[in-house]
């Protein structure tokens, strides 16, 4: 075996049968699972709950227009005073009181209907309610201005401009949302496996001096080697770790939703209750397979695995060189920073830049920075782009990568002969002329 | 050849500080190669150079002969003076790791470790972690990693620190076996002693350069001042100071003996022989003790420093 592969399965071991990393190894997912558990429980014991609302209508426009809903029920209290009413209310059961007085004019009713409960009530109740009344208002005035209301909704015709490439691709703006996801979910991905193993990249490359076998290490074989063993030791102990979170996760959650019947989808059809209504629920998902169908599913994929490795392995690397620079754990706060800058900035300049446009000169720059390109250029790459573009961008990401890991290895050799010295950046600049 | 390692003008330095200036020394094959010198000297760098950890600035290292290669890690066994071992990993694998990291197969680094093991006593260690082993239980791991591989060189700083005097013995005999079967050994420490008891040659290293060095026998030979420790029964006690300070150089002195005698150092000019003194001696009383003083190394270091 060369020193290459014995370094990476010595790191990979030693990661794999630390304790703490089996602990959490096992506990994480199941922590998630649960905490995934609880939520959805708890909005579905949100939801159980039937709020009666009273009405008290003095105007008599809306009689027998509230209609009892799945969370609201509605009673309509007539022939008494407001006071009264509020006291009723108050005193019983009944959530809350709507009153709508009586006006001469049909916009003073914009400003004087009134809600009246012991807390405040929910956005999404307050929203319901309104877009009722606004709704029965429009058709009254409507109706008062002598318009039938029913004419113009057969008038009204709807615009859905189709998008074609000159290929006869065709694509829609729920495609473009699509595209915009579908690089956040790499982006997003991309970022939390650096965070997590990053860390650890560097703990280990700091490993060798804490224990002070630096030295015997160093003297059978070379940085580059050792740090290279590093990054590849721990990136498989991590790939493993996310494999065993992703199965549990899994397993975990059938079992639960068998178990205890728990939806956990509960908590989507909750938010789509606050975005409005979701009648055409079922032409979206259609729509949506028909635009994942559309994207360039085999060049995606396969890029977003050497964007995804070639980003990771290059963000690995700067960990490194931090950890190649210090003496201890506790120096390397000042450089973390830094680091994670770039890559806010490159999910940023995804988000911002390359849905305004994606093949504008900003998103073009940054899709070829390594440090933001495996962000950006998975952004770009569903809305088009030249394969040789996409190579290019590969190979700055991987030469860079080789280029930090050579840099680390010089810092790591510099770094060992000056036990003790702080590393600064002053510090560094001047070890890599020796 | 009769250098295993001869190092030519070797320079080296660490921004405006000048760790080694020129600095030659040729190591004998089969000796064991003293390096001295006051703290901050320059032994380590020149140590970590031959390890090839550090490149020098300028000047060549020749190993048997040939230019110092990457590939020569492999036929050297360093013991640094800075000691640690992975801490959380088991006694067994950390030694095979670290033996085929230096180029030997797995079932070649598991016999001699085994053999080793016995040797000294630590059988019962290899599932340990070494975070459980004592001090010097660790050190005697650390001892096994530097010779397993069998290499030509060997490379000790400071070798005996944090061993009780019953393994530091072990440790030493070891050493000497090994030179014993054919291994070079070039041996950096402060303990005047053991540099005594193990030396063939020595290179003494001050302020980057080196001050001095050759077979130790040489050295001693040349730093001997005729000086003789003499125990002496006058026959004359009341004369005897008066005649020994007009014809000698000789200066009463004090040391442990049985018999009842004047004790004095002399020191002999140039032209007369020890075997004058000792006739003179005899005719003026009973010689009781006559003994050379012969230079220690820890002399020879405290005297050549302070010179330079």
């Amino acid at each position: 075996m060369n020193h290459l592969q014995l370094i990476i399965k010595r790191e990979y071991l030693n990661k794999v049968r630390n304790k703490s990393f089996i602990i959490m190894t096992f506990l994480s997912p199941i922590i998630m699972v649960l905490i995934f558990t609880l939520v959805a429980y708890l909005s579905q014991l949100n939801n159980e709950a039937v709020n009666t609302i009273n009405i008290l209508d003095e105007s008599g426009l809306f009689t027998n227009y509230f209609k009892d809903s799945e969370s609201v029920n509605y009673t309509t209290l007539e022939n008494i005073t407001l006071n009264k009413a509020k006291l009723a209310t108050e005193t019983s059961e009944v959530y809350g009181l709507l009153y709508i007085p009586k006006t001469p004019v049909l916009d003073d009713l914009s400003e004087s209907i009134t809600f009246y409960s012991e807390d405040s009530p929910s956005t999404s109740m307050m929203r319901s309610i309104e877009n009722k009344i606004e709704g029965r208002v429009n058709v009254l005035k409507l109706e008062e201005s002598g318009i039938d209301a029913k004419q113009i909704e057969e008038l009204r015709i709807n615009i859905d401009a189709k998008i074609e490439t000159f290929e006869g691709k065709k694509t829609s703006k729920l495609g473009a949302g699509l595209k915009l996801i579908f690089g956040g979910i790499a982006g997003y991905l991309l970022f939390m496996f650096i965070i997590i193993y990053g860390n650890m990249i560097m703990r280990s490359v700091i490993e060798e001096k804490t224990s002070r076998i630096i030295e015997i290490i160093i003297s059978s074989v070379k940085p580059i080697k050792l740090l290279l063993g590093k990054i590849f030791g721990t990136t498989l102990a991590g790939v493993t770790q996310f494999a065993v979170w992703i199965v549990i996760m899994l397993l975990l959650s059938t079992a639960i939703s068998f178990i205890f019947g728990i939806d956990p989808s509960a908590i989507q059809s909750q938010q789509q209750e606050l975005f409005g209504d979701a009648s055409n629920t079922q032409q979206v998902i259609t729509d949506v397979f028909i635009e994942i169908n559309n994207l360039p599913i085999s060049n995606l994929i396969i890029m977003f695995i050497f964007f995804f490795i070639g980003g990771y392995l290059f963000y690995s690397s700067l960990y490194a060189a931090i950890g190649a620079a210090v003496d201890n754990e506790t120096d390397t706060q000042q450089f973390m920073l830094p680091i994670l800058m770039p890559l806010i900035l490159g999910i940023y300049v995804g988000f911002f830049t390359v849905m305004d446009n994606p093949h504008g000169i900003v998103s073009q720059v940054f899709s070829y920075i390594p440090l933001t390109s495996p962000v950006v250029m998975l952004m770009r790459i569903p809305f088009g782009v030249p394969l040789w573009q996409q190579i290019l961008s590969l190979v700055i990401l991987f030469a860079t990568f080789m280029g930090t890991v050579w840099f680390a290895s010089k810092i790591y050799r510099v770094g060992i002969l000056m036990y003790g010295k702080k590393a600064s950046y002053r510090e560094i600049i001047k070890w890599l002329k020796y | 050849m009769n250098n295993l390692l001869v190092t030519n003008n070797v320079s080296k330095s660490f921004g405006s500080f000048k760790a080694l200036n020129n600095l030659s020394i040729e190591v004998p094959k089969g000796s064991v190669f003293g390096l001295l010198g006051p703290n901050g000297a320059g032994k380590t760098t020149l140590i970590r150079i031959i390890n090839q950890i550090t490149i020098p600035d300028s000047g060549s290292i020749l190993l048997d002969g040939n230019p110092l290669h990457p590939n020569d890690i492999k036929n050297i066994g360093y013991l640094p003076e800075e000691r640690g071992l992975y801490k959380s990993m088991k006694v067994g694998e950390q030694v095979m790791y670290l033996a085929q990291l230096k180029g030997l197969s797995k079932t070649e680094a598991k016999e001699r470790l085994n053999y080793w093991f016995d040797r000294l006593g630590i059988d019962g260690w290899w599932n340990k972690k070494i975070q459980e082993l004592s001090k010097g239980m660790a050190q005697k791991i650390q001892f096994v990693v530097t010779v397993l591989h069998q290499p030509k060189l060997l490379i000790f700083d400071e070798p005996f620190s944090g061993f009780d005097p019953i393994n530091a013995n072990l440790i030493k005999d070891e050493i000497l076996r090994l030179k014993e079967e054919g291994a070079t050994v070039i041996f950096s420490t402060h303990r005047m002693e053991s540099v005594e008891e193990m030396c063939d040659h020595i290179a003494l290293i001050d302020k980057s350069n080196k001050i001095l060095d050759g077979k130790l026998i040489d050295i001693k030979r040349a730093y001997k001042s005729n000086t003789f420790k003499v125990g002496i029964a006058p026959n004359n006690p009341d004369t005897i100071h008066a005649i020994l300070k007009e014809k000698f150089d000789a200066i009463p002195i004090c040391f442990k003996s049985i018999n009842n005698e004047k004790q004095y150092k002399i020191k002999l000019p140039e032209s007369s022989s020890i075997n004058d003194l000792v006739t003179y001696l005899t005719s003026i009383g009973q010689l009781s003790h006559f003994e050379e003083l012969i230079p220690s190394v820890s002399d020879i270091f405290i005297e050549t420093i302070q010179n330079n």
